[in-house]
């Protein structure tokens, strides 16, 4: 038994103009936008879709279906905030009688114990919350709303106690990136099994608010001997995944296992994107769940197929020796930080644009925190 | 490793599904962010893997279906599920 699942499907196909796509394992549905917290690293877009261009149950209720039909595992019901959907119970439910692994991500504000335990009947397999700060105070700052950590802890205990598995989701950066002995702690103490130290995206609201979050390389530097010494200490107990930040990188990440190679996302109004930042690429043509099938999108939508296996690849990636190993990195970091999506994303070495990227980072980080001037996520007053 | 005393049930806990995966076909254990593919002698452990039947009974029903001896197929089976004990994808 091999805990590595299927084969890649790029690396078999990706000579070819038009590879063959092998059947996606994930979903993220993006239920909709609207959250009760306004974090200053969110990765949504800018641009956020409003409660009435949202999808409606019904056609979720087709999508989840489409793509158990399709090869999908698992569903993350996820947002903006998924539980502030009137029928996120009904959702799930269908999700999990499809034959979905359902994984809701949620702030866990405003969740009661009764629509916890109708999520828990209707079939919802895993719980990942999200922490900001390891107390009170970080928690405010980063999320921009008050109480926010008595309600995550007391949500945190409710999941746990009802019989859930929960993952905690915590976001590191300059804000918080001091509490993450601390968060490891209370993850322990909250019951959690699986916690996530993860850097910090630069996406969306997280780009605009970079010179704010940056953390300083000595500062991650510690952070990785943080984490092998707790995961040492806590096997067992609780398993700890983390994510290190790109910018100090010497090789850019695999981004969801390859564009449009293991997983899709849906947006709250209906867009399927190859990545969730993926609208950031102005040129693409992406298609909506309204008008096609996930199977149809998958195979042919023009926004999957752009940038699929190694064929739109420019020079330093097309000779590359690691071309099936990160397929150049992200595409939407590309285009944010040299201006061109078939560039190789800038964390890389190789690219001529590397240079600048640690010179960003180390510039930021070295500013002083300026906590009054990070702008919290929300929508565009109209 | 500890050994399993044949009374113990083993039992997938909530967050964990044994399933078949017929687009790929072939049986896998899934749990959160994780997919295990479980070839034919996983398989037919897990199947038996139902939160009812002891260590002891599905190591009988083992020996059954396989025409194998019990004493030769109990430590792969044991530490197969230790394993996934370990991986928090069993409870034991």
């Amino acid at each position: 038994m091999n805990e590595a699942v299927f084969p890649n499907p790029a690396t078999d196909a990706t000579e070819r103009p038009t590879p063959v796509p092998q059947p996606p394992l994930g979903l993220l549905a993006e239920l909709t936008h609207r959250c009760p917290l306004r974090c200053t690293y969110c990765s949504n877009p800018l641009e956020l879709d409003t409660r009435s261009s949202e999808l409606d149950t019904e056609t979720w209720k087709r999508v989840f279906t489409e793509a158990a039909e399709l090869g999908v595992i698992h569903v993350h019901l996820s947002g903006g905030e998924p539980t502030a959907r009137k029928d996120i119970v009904e959702l799930t439910h269908h999700a999990a009688e499809v034959g979905l692994y359902t994984n809701l991500i949620t702030s866990g504000i405003g969740v009661s114990e009764a629509q916890l335990e109708a999520l828990f009947d209707a079939g919802c397999d895993h719980i990942q919350l999200s922490m900001q700060g390891a107390d009170a105070g970080v928690t405010e700052l980063v999320a921009g709303y008050k109480g926010g950590f008595e309600k995550k802890e007391a949500f945190a205990r409710a999941v746990v106690a009802r019989g859930f598995p929960l993952t905690l989701n915590a976001v590191i950066h300059r804000m918080n990136i001091h509490q993450v002995p601390d968060m490891i702690d209370k993850a322990v103490a909250f019951g959690a099994k699986r916690l996530e130290i993860a850097h910090t995206q630069y996406y969306g609201w997280a780009l605009k608010n970079r010179a704010q979050l940056m953390p300083a390389r000595e500062d991650v530097d510690r952070t990785i001997g943080e984490v092998a010494a707790a995961r040492e200490r806590l096997k067992g107990t609780l398993v700890i995944d983390a994510v290190f930040p790109d910018y100090y990188a010497k090789y850019p990440k695999l981004c969801n296992g390859g564009w449009g190679a293991r997983t899709l996302s849906v947006t709250p109004a209906g867009k399927a994107l190859p990545c969730h930042a993926a609208e950031t690429i102005g040129h693409l043509e992406f298609w909506s769940v309204r008008d096609h099938s996930l199977a149809e999108i998958w195979a042919s939508s023009p926004a999957f197929e752009a940038y699929r296996g190694t064929v739109w690849m420019k020079e330093p990636c097309r000779s590359c020796e690691r071309r099936h190993v990160d397929y150049g990195g992200c595409r939407c970091q590309a285009l944010a930080l040299t201006g061109d999506p078939a560039n190789a994303d800038p964390a890389c070495v190789k690219s001529d644009f590397h240079e600048r990227l640690g010179a960003i980072a180390t510039t930021e980080a070295s500013a002083a925190v300026e906590p009054g001037a990070a702008i919290y996520r929300g929508f565009r007053k109209r | 490793m500890t050994a399993i005393a044949d009374d113990t049930v083993p039992k997938l806990p909530h967050g964990v599904r044994f399933r078949e995966d017929k687009t790929r076909d072939q049986f896998i254990l899934v749990g959160p962010e994780r997919i295990f593919n479980a070839d034919q002698v996983a398989t037919e452990i897990l199947k038996r893997v139902d939160g009812k039947t002891t260590f002891g009974d599905i190591l009988r029903q083992l020996t059954e279906a396989f025409t194998a001896d019990e004493a030769t197929i109990r430590p792969d089976v044991e530490s197969f599920l230790i394993d996934l004990r370990d991986k928090q994808m069993v409870t034991l």
